[in-house]
């Protein structure tokens, strides 16, 4: 049944039809009237949404992503244009590039001002494009029904990634005969390509004649909800398995045919596994160059099988022997029905004595340490035990990442909200406060160095107004540590502009009203985690890390994933410089 | 090694397709040499017609990352052998030193173009042909000095394959739709 209201009222009803619950957003000049009819639409008889107002329309795309990846849904902004649209792109970068369903809608100025360099106007759709999956400009309100079901059919289904909707002022204004509409069909977009029977077939012979076969789990499993699937596959094959950093909780943690994380600093044994094993079994992971090394030396005595859903990652970094295109759902079945009764117990157990290596060079001294300033190692171990279960990892990016990563336990799913791709700074307090919303009954902690705490530290205006119950823990150590490692470890130790100098947190805490505890000394950490995560509502907890704290074990960037570093390598000589005393 | 490839692309007909796919092409570094954009003998859909030199693996992935975008149906590449292909060219050149110089007709007529205006100033030659049919015209012509401006269109082609395979994906498509 048609009804005559505004393109306003439209989204609304749109948005409602497409079952969102929560929105993040920042209201402005060119997307006015859609707040005017999100006032009525959040409260009262007409209630639809809770809106969550940030402090930054970049930690509205965060927060989207935080809130999509613990929950699978859609996660929503609205901002306005300009510097509103502009300031969402980071965000809608790093959705794209780890595959995060989010739509960003934008005000955009009337079509009559549209090019004449207008008061906020940005071509957000000509520099969207290139970094989301689809982007499009609604131009009259009789499109929104369209195109708003279309970009969450777009948003959600496939490979999932960020769609970006620019909604001209006058398309919010005009009366409209809206109808609801439901887009599961865009003729020129294949999301669920159809599975190769033959692939599927020659899949399994080669994991059939397999000695060492090795499996690679990445994001893609947790988005297909093929969980329970792998498991099946790789039981019945008894095939060990390392996942990516964004594919960490894929498998759980516990589960005996987890042999750790791969990539730059994964676990030591998988890096150097891949590099032995005879089959390679890529599950919704692209190899990305954090995993993979030096392509030029990469696996390259295996047969590699990549299971994907998108075409385009089937030989774009490494060659593949088989590609399997189609949904993991769908194709980690099919092969496991086709598949002998594996037994590969010699080949697994050629992980361990890696493992004890490992843990004794890289692992006890990270999280057991007798003495000296708190690791971060230690802390994240720390936090990882008292919150056995069922806490969401989310982290920013740096040191505090690959810690966090390496030492947080994932026995549950949907557990891991990171910046793998894109890297971004920032990322951690906004995508937080996302999962907060998205997860309510789980804990949600939130590691973080004090470079990417300031980065996005607006948002704690965000979670002192709603009360995100985010666990902040803060690990300081005066310095960008992740770049300082690399100046240490290759740049001749010159530290050039990585420390910083940092602000009284707890002032800061104090004026957001967030309780706040400092950690200097390790008889106290257990003890202030504890604490921490008994205390309702958020908290932020702050961590005196050692300077030099290095994350190890490390691919040094360009070398083959063998070249894989348990230890510094002893210091470089300085190069003699003219006109500059050594120091 | 890198060879010439002409890739057929076909999209709906919507506003910025040509902006995403020149920008695949923008990231994998590699130059566009000839593009040519125009409606196809399907309705609502556009067609590309783009050649540019790469190796093989590097025509796969753009093929791929192409095909990739929501609004594109199909990215096909084919080499020389694979289509038959034209490009168009329309010369000016002076009409006095056309009738100074005999030689200039002869040229024309040589190439198998064609003087589709003459007048006091100019005249307007219009050559149809390959790539090189219609550079050597232009060098010639050149040559003596009586080209004032040049212009060569993009490739234009029909693959020589009995399939249709942008048909057959529609109809595809068609029956998912209809189930």
């Amino acid at each position: 049944m048609k009804q005559r209201i505004t393109g306003a009222e439209a989204l609304m009803r749109s948005l409602s039809a497409e079952g969102v619950k929560t929105i993040f957003g920042y209201p402005g000049g060119s997307i006015m009237p859609v707040y005017d009819a999100l006032y009525d639409y959040t409260r009262g008889e007409k209630k639809a949404f809770d809106h969550i107002l940030v402090r930054h329309e970049q930690g509205a795309t965060h927060a989207a992503e935080g809130y999509a990846r613990v929950s699978g849904e859609v996660g929503v902004c609205i901002v306005t244009s300009g510097p509103g649209a502009t300031n969402t792109l980071t965000g809608v970068a790093d959705a794209m590039l780890d595959s995060t369903p989010i739509v960003v809608i934008a005000g955009q100025v009337p079509i009559s001002a549209l090019g004449t360099d207008f008061f906020q106007e940005v071509d957000l759709v000509g520099v969207a494009q290139p970094i989301s999956k689809w982007s499009y400009q609604i131009r009259h309100a009789e499109d929104i029904a369209w195109a708003v079901s279309r970009a969450f059919y777009i948003a959600r289904s496939g490979r999932p990634g960020p769609v970006v909707l620019d909604f001209l002022k006058n398309a919010q204004t005009e009366m409209v005969d809206y109808a609801p509409e439901k887009v599961g069909f865009v003729r020129s977009y294949v999301p669920y390509p159809k599975l190769e029977m033959d692939a599927v077939q020659a899949a399994a012979d080669l994991i059939n004649g397999a000695k060492k076969p090795l499996a690679l789990v990445g994001q893609g499993v947790e988005l297909g909800n093929a969980q329970e699937e792998l498991i099946a596959f790789l039981e019945k094959a008894d095939i060990p398995a390392g996942r990516t950093m964004l594919g960490l909780s894929a498998l759980p943690s516990t589960h005996p045919l987890n042999v750790g994380m791969l990539g730059m600093h994964g676990n030591y044994a998988v890096n150097m596994k891949e590099q032995e094993c005879d089959v390679l079994i890529a599950i919704g992971m692209r190899f990305s160059d954090r995993v993979t090394g030096s392509l030029k030396t990469y696996a390259k005595q295996a047969k590699v099988i990549h299971l994907d859903i998108d075409k385009s990652e089937i030989n774009k970094n490494v060659k593949t022997t088989v590609a399997v295109v189609a949904d993991c759902k769908e194709s980690l079945p099919a092969i496991t029905a086709l598949l002998k009764k594996g037994d590969h117990k010699e080949w697994r157990e050629s992980f361990k004595p890696l493992d004890k290596k490992e843990r004794a060079k890289v692992i006890e001294p990270a999280i057991h340490p007798k003495e000296g300033p708190l690791l971060m190692g230690e802390v994240v171990n720390t936090v990882a035990e008292a919150t056995q279960g069922d806490a969401v990892l989310v982290t920013d990016v740096g040191q505090n990442q690959l810690f966090a990563t390496r030492y947080f336990r994932y026995p549950k799913h949907r557990s891991i909200c990171t910046s793998g791709g894109l890297g971004t700074m920032g990322y951690g307090m906004p995508a937080a406060i996302g999962a907060t919303f998205g997860a309510p009954d789980r804990t949600v902690v939130c590691f973080m160095g004090d470079g990417g705490f300031q980065m996005c530290i607006e948002e704690l205006g965000t979670i002192m107004e709603h009360q995100a119950p985010v666990k902040m823990i803060l690990m300081n150590n005066n310095y960008l540590g992740n770049v300082r490692q690399w100046q240490d470890m290759f740049w001749q130790r010159r530290k050039s502009f990585t420390r910083m100098m940092n602000p009284c947190y707890e002032l800061i805490a104090q004026g957001y009203g967030i309780p706040y505890e400092a950690v200097t000394d390790r008889k106290n950490l257990a003890a202030a985690v504890a604490k921490m995560l008994a205390t309702k509502g958020p908290y932020i907890l702050e961590c005196a890390i050692l300077e030099d704290d290095d994350v190890l074990p490390m691919t040094p960037p360009g070398k083959s994933i063998d070249e894989m570093q348990l230890e510094l390598a002893p210091p470089p000589t300085p190069p003699v410089r003219e006109g500059r005393p050594a120091e | 090694m890198n060879s010439l490839y002409t890739i057929l692309v076909y999209s709906e007909n919507i506003a910025g397709v040509l902006n995403q796919i020149t920008a695949v092409f923008t990231r994998r570094q590699v130059n566009i040499e000839s593009l040519n954009v125009c409606a196809s003998s399907t309705p609502g859909v556009h067609k590309y017609t783009i050649t540019c030199y790469c190796t093989e693996e590097m025509v796969k992935i753009l093929k791929k990352q192409i095909e990739k975008r929501i609004d594109v149906l199909q990215a096909r590449y084919y080499t020389d052998e694979d289509i038959f292909m034209l490009e168009s060219s329309l010369l000016k050149i002076s009409t006095q030193t056309m009738l100074e110089n005999p030689e200039v007709c002869r040229i024309v007529r040589h190439h198998g173009a064609r003087i589709v205006e003459v007048n006091p100033t100019y005249s307007a030659v219009e050559k149809t042909g390959t790539t090189e049919d219609i550079l050597e015209l232009y060098e010639d012509l050149n040559r003596l000095g009586v080209v004032r401006q040049f212009a060569r269109s993009g490739r234009i082609c029909i693959t020589r394959d009995t399939r249709e395979y942008l048909d057959e994906y529609l109809a595809e498509r068609e029956k998912t739709v209809e189930s």
